[in-house]
């Protein structure tokens, strides 16, 4: 805000002032996405993970939708609406139908406890800005700040959706996990300013989940083994190599 | 321009359209024939794209690497669908699949089809994602198609880590992206491969090689290169077989075609760092790791998927060496691989239809019991050991003159690693072809003629190579720098 302040009065005010306002305000919101992945690693009930994952979904369309205003990219108010509505409420409430039924809502089981999780993430974290500052170091300038750092924070968000895929065992929370990894990707297409083909890229994605998911394997799986629990299927595979 | 000038797009209307139609036909054995006729069609058509001129529109683009990868993608998919007719006709009347399942089969056929022709046509970097992901989908649909534990597992397992491929190579996509639009301007001119591969020398290399990296583990997950192959045995064992063959054959070429344009990309910018090593690393490791796995195998079709990993492994190491010849080598060393293993898969296709099995130990003595499937696939086995005077001997003896002479003690360890494989399939093929028979007697129902086709092409490749394929393959090597 200062320096929006020092400067004279008049147009070239307003023009810094809605600059560093587009860049704080989509700062805020990729921020927001990576601290919502660690509440998301913190989770340990099914419940409380979708509704997490919900928030996620909520901000990420937030984020687009800021984007779509400011690099006045209509198109991007698509991928928005699907964030919304399919991220944010269909599919968060089919799972839990899914999870109701089958009884599964007391645990997640992780295969590595919370604490070492959470100190893979910062470390992760910490991985992904120090890649992402440093390599686009040289790429664009001033103007580019806003994209660089939003690459950075997207980085982190895309490693902390793997990590929930690998620590976790339950079938529905490696499905978040790869969502989540998905809303990361979503952010670094957004915030690359003028990226062709992000509303069939956001389609393809909520094609892929909805159909392989959904549709097929939860019931499939639920049907053979009466569990989600993909320790059940490594248990099964015994004596084949 | 009339349609025979520039088949590009025909070639990705007539799967698509194809599907549909599948999808409408309830009669499986109609169904299978109408796949044939597609799969035909959609060859002829590859094989008008030779004399096609050579141009780059703004959706597809034609050039000479993309047509060895097409001409040889239509041609195997072709003989796979003939094998398919008659395989699953069985599968059929031995219950393990409804008329149903095979209507969703083949629509499912055509589109995998489509989309590994519309990806290594695109000239569209994300429709090219696009494309990979479509043909991924549809495979782990085909993956899980007989709905038991065991193939639901293998689905999901594919899945699980083929989305994770898909994304890391999207990221590396967007990165890509950002690259090139301070340069060539925002909007679609960022994500052309003609445009970018005329402006790559004024791209940023420090984040270019961050893309790469990306890409190369996103699409090499694809490829089923170690540390990432955990997906492809599974896949390849539980899917109906034709599906083994076209993964193997085809699916893994696809992704290799990925990685290799992103290789371009960087060979074409002198600043950025040599994405050999890498490749080189990722291919040695996993024909190692193939290597020794192929010793405790004991089911037939995970025998072959680990033999499809060691051989896609050598063909990256050789991308990865590099230069005219390594790359000559690569290119040859894949189109020997996806004859040969598919054929491979067609005859263990067959013998587990006779054996009722999939287990190495309750198939033995093929050779006693149907003769000729037992020599085929002694025929293909020899061959993809390396063994002269097959193609494959042909190409791996390239890939390793080659490395020697640049890379003496890496062609060490990659010599340690063929020897090895080699072993092991020697041994398990003693079982399986020689010895005292192991009941099951059946006639074999299906056609020998694709087969016979992919075996002969590859023993002709390995005794003669016609002058004007290998002006070619000389000329998409240098290309690939």
């Amino acid at each position: 805000m200062d320096r929006a302040l020092a400067l004279p009065h008049g147009s070239a005010l307003d023009a810094a002032l809605s600059a560093s306002l587009v860049f704080d305000v989509a700062h805020l919101f990729a921020g927001a996405l990576v601290l919502i992945s660690f509440l998301m690693l913190y989770q340990d009930r099914l419940y409380a993970l979708l509704k997490v994952f919900a928030l996620q979904a909520v901000v990420l369309a937030l984020s687009v939708g800021w984007q779509a205003l400011a690099q006045d990219a209509p198109h991007l108010y698509v991928t928005a609406a699907i964030a919304l509505v399919f991220k944010a409420m269909v599919i968060p409430l089919a799972l839990a139908r899914m999870v109701k039924r089958l009884g599964i809502h007391r645990q997640v089981e992780t295969v590595v406890s919370i604490g070492p999780t959470m100190l893979a993430g910062i470390a992760l974290v910490a991985l992904s800005l120090v890649v992402m500052l440093k390599a686009t170091a040289d790429v664009g300038g001033a103007a580019d700040a806003l994209a660089r750092e939003d690459l950075a924070f997207a980085l982190s968000v895309v490693l902390l959706g793997l990590l929930m895929m690998v620590t976790r065992r339950n079938a529905v929370s490696q499905v978040i996990g790869f969502m989540s990894l998905e809303n990361g990707l979503i952010l670094a297409a957004t915030g690359a300013k003028g990226m062709p083909l992000v509303v069939e890229i956001s389609v393809a994605f909520s094609v892929l989940i909805a159909l392989i998911v959904i549709g097929i394997f939860l019931f499939r799986i639920r049907e053979r083994f009466d569990t989600v629990d993909v320790d059940a299927l490594d248990r099964f595979r015994g004596g084949r190599a | 321009m009339s349609l025979l000038s520039d088949p590009a797009p025909l070639l990705v209307a007539v799967p698509a359209m194809s599907a549909v139609l599948l999808a409408l036909v309830p009669s499986y054995r109609v169904g299978a024939l109408l796949n044939v006729a597609a799969c035909g069609l959609t060859f002829a058509l590859a094989l008008l794209l030779l004399g096609a001129p050579r141009i780059a529109g703004p959706f597809l683009i034609v050039d000479d690497l993309n047509i060895v990868f097409v001409v040889l993608n239509t041609f195997v998919a072709f003989t796979t669908a003939w094998f398919s007719a008659g395989y699953i006709a069985h599968e059929l009347e031995t219950g393990r699949l409804t008329p149903l399942n095979l209507r969703f089969y083949h629509a499912m056929y055509q589109v995998l089809l489509g989309a590994m022709t519309l990806a290594l046509l695109s000239n569209n970097l994300g429709v090219m994602w696009v494309a990979i992901e479509v043909a991924t989908l549809t495979t782990v649909l085909m993956v899980g198609l007989y709905r038991t534990e065991a193939a639901i597992e293998a689905a999901w397992k594919y899945f699980m880590l083929g989305s994770v491929g898909i994304a890391l190579a999207l990221f590396g996509t967007i990165l890509v992206y950002m690259v090139a639009q301070p340069v060539v301007g925002e909007g679609a001119g960022g994500m052309i491969w003609s445009v970018l591969m005329k402006r790559a020398r004024d791209f940023d290399p420090a984040l270019l090689n961050v893309a790469f990296v990306f890409l190369l583990l996103g699409y090499g997950t694809k490829v089923g290169l170690a540390p990432l192959h955990a997906w492809l045995p599974d896949a390849h064992s539980e899917g109906p077989t034709p599906i083994s063959a076209v993964l193997s054959g085809l699916l893994l070429n696809v992704a290799l075609f990925a990685v290799l344009r992103f290789k371009s990309l960087l060979a074409a910018h002198p600043g950025t760092l040599a994405p050999g090593p890498l490749m080189m690393a990722m291919g040695l490791g996993s024909l190692l790791l193939a290597g020794f796995m192929l010793y405790r195998r004991r089911d037939i079709k995970r025998l072959f998927a680990y033999s499809s990993i060691e051989h896609m492994g050598i063909i990256a190491f050789a991308f990865g060496l590099g230069g005219p010849l390594a790359n000559f080598a690569g290119l040859l060393h894949m189109t020997m691989h996806s004859l040969t293993k598919s054929a491979i898969f067609f005859a263990v296709g067959h013998a587990c239809q006779v054996k009722g099995t999939q287990e190495l130990a309750k198939i033995r003595g093929l050779t006693t019991s149907h003769p000729l499937l037992g020599w085929s696939l002694v025929a293909g086995v020899v061959a993809i050991a390396g063994l002269p005077p097959s193609g494959v001997f042909m190409s791996e003896f390239l890939v390793v003159t080659s490395a020697f002479a640049a890379r003496p003690w890496l062609a060490l360890i990659l010599v340690l690693g063929l020897l090895t494989a080699f072993g092991a399939l020697m041994v398990k093929l003693s079982g399986i072809a020689f010895g005292e028979p192991s009941p099951g007697t059946d006639p074999v129902k299906a056609s020998y003629v694709p087969m016979g086709v992919h075996l002969a092409l590859v023993f002709a490749a390995g005794l003669y190579l016609p002058p004007e394929l290998v002006a070619w393959f000389r000329h998409v090597a240098a290309v690939l720098g």
